[in-house]
């Protein structure tokens, strides 16, 4: 099997895709929750007496931006699998 | 200089040519599958334990000759067509997939290669009718009921959690934690309790919390429940399995849309304070996420808890890989591997508890959301989460 076979067969271009669609979502989830995590230690820096509420509301944050990331790689494994 | 580059960079575009191009010829060998001794196969492994099966399977003993005879705990299986009616029998029947009964067979990935069946069609675990001659009959329709791994670990964590709260609800009534300090398993408890009350219901629901709490603390304890019983190794993979989340998601779908009120669908088809041209827009998109939002929760529960499946999986499977190519590259991958796996189901427990805390947590706000009344100018805002 030579490189052009390769490129021009669908599976390994189908599991590439979805393999680097999920590593990209799984970028954007770092980024996402990098600068939650972020926010929030700083938050609390400035006022550590409201701390329990920041990290509540830096949890449901964070769950909902891995939920889109989530998504993303479902689609990759979708499109691996279908 | 420039030319130097220029030369570099053709020698390269050249080189890429090549490779692609021009092939190594080989004589066409034979292409049949040799092998009878199977390697590890990953992808069996991590969909065997991510899917829903007919038994509990326990382990394989591999024989002197390289059969793998599974031990496993056989569970009903009910299958109901409109040709056949109704049919309930064990699993051990089928031998896993090698014999068929009562014109009934269980496919295997085996089974899938050897009668050259679609893949995309048929699954493992698939139950498939036979006719009288031994081939697959297709005209007829099997409504597979049974009582599959995931139902019977269900039911179990089901009545587990009915038990222990049933439990403490009775020492409650006896008096114990009323009029004097909560004891034992009262204390494991309320501090839960209080805090979904305080935490997700109040600052969500208002005043009208105690209509929603139960739901909520059922909501919360069951996904919280069955998260951790499918944390247990060699358990079935309840809360990874999309038709669970999805009768979830829409149990808080139909609970919210009973709940809502004509301030929010008017919110809906008429945003106020909107310019008309923003309208048209915002209208479809307003309406969709009706819909969208108990989607993302089916979806970010299911894909949570599969993905943590799966890494803790691959990362054993790892082991295996690696023995493959020599038993000394398995060995060494093992501490590895293991004291990576310990670390992830660390981090999976506490998924367990958040999932099930963020599926509550956002059932609430969305439910606040439908009840809201009409606002007034300088309301309270209580919110400890600013929606």
């Amino acid at each position: 099997m030579d490189l052009m076979t390769i490129l021009l067969s669908a599976t390994p271009m189908a599991n590439a895709g979805g393999a680097i669609g999920a590593g990209l979502a799984a970028i954007g989830a770092g980024i996402g929750i990098g600068q939650i995590g972020k926010g929030a230690v700083e938050a609390i820096a400035r006022q550590p007496e409201v701390a329990n509420d920041i990290r509540a509301n830096m949890i449901l944050t964070a769950a909902l931006v891995e939920g889109a990331a989530l998504f993303g790689i479902i689609v990759g494994f979708l499109a691996m699998v279908l | 200089m420039m030319h130097k580059c220029f030369k570099s960079l053709l020698v390269a575009a050249f080189s890429f040519f090549c490779i692609g191009i021009f092939t190594p010829t080989f004589a066409q060998g034979n292409d049949e599958k040799k092998e009878e001794k199977k390697g590890f196969n990953a992808k069996e492994v991590i969909f065997g334990h991510v899917l829903n099966n007919h038994d509990f399977h326990i382990l394989d003993i591999v024989g002197d000759n390289g059969e793998k005879s599974p031990i496993s705990i056989p569970l009903p299986v009910i299958l109901y067509s409109e040709q056949r009616g109704l049919e309930v029998f064990m699993s051990s029947h089928f031998h896993h997939g090698e014999e068929s009964y009562r014109n009934y067979l269980m496919l295997t990935n085996e089974k899938i290669e050897e009668l050259k069946l679609d893949p995309n069609k048929y699954n493992a675990q698939d139950i498939v009718a036979l006719d009288d001659k031994g081939e697959i009959d297709s005209s007829v329709r099997i409504y597979d009921i049974s009582l599959t791994r995931n139902v019977v670990q269900m039911l179990i964590a089901l009545f587990i959690f009915t038990w222990i709260m049933l439990a403490i609800a009775k020492k409650y009534k006896n008096g114990h934690g009323v009029v004097s300090a909560p004891k034992g398993s009262q204390s494991l408890l309320e501090p839960v309790i209080t805090f979904v009350r305080d935490e997700v219901a109040k600052p969500n629901l208002g005043s009208s919390y105690e209509r929603y709490l139960p739901f909520l603390l059922t909501i919360f304890f069951f996904i919280l429940i069955n998260n951790i019983f499918g944390l247990i190794p060699g358990s079935a993979n309840v809360t990874g399995n999309i038709a669970f989340t999805a009768v979830l998601g829409i149990i808080s779908f139909v609970v919210i849309l009973f709940s809502s009120n004509k301030h929010y669908w008017g919110h809906i088809f008429n945003p106020p304070g909107v310019p008309f041209g923003v309208k048209l827009i915002l209208v479809p998109v307003e309406l969709i996420s009706v819909f969208i939002k108990p989607f993302a929760l089916i979806i970010r529960l299911f894909a949570n808890m599969v993905a943590g499946h799966i890494i803790i999986i691959c990362l054993i499977s790892l082991i295996f890989i690696f023995s493959n190519l020599s038993k000394y590259a398995g060995w060494g991958t093992a501490p590895f591997s293991i004291a990576f796996t310990v670390f992830i189901y660390f981090i999976e427990v506490l998924v367990a508890f958040i999932q099930a805390f963020i599926f509550a947590m956002l059932t609430a706000v969305f439910i606040g959301q439908a009840i809201e009344g009409a606002h007034h100018e300088g309301d309270h805002h209580d919110d400890s989460v600013m929606v």
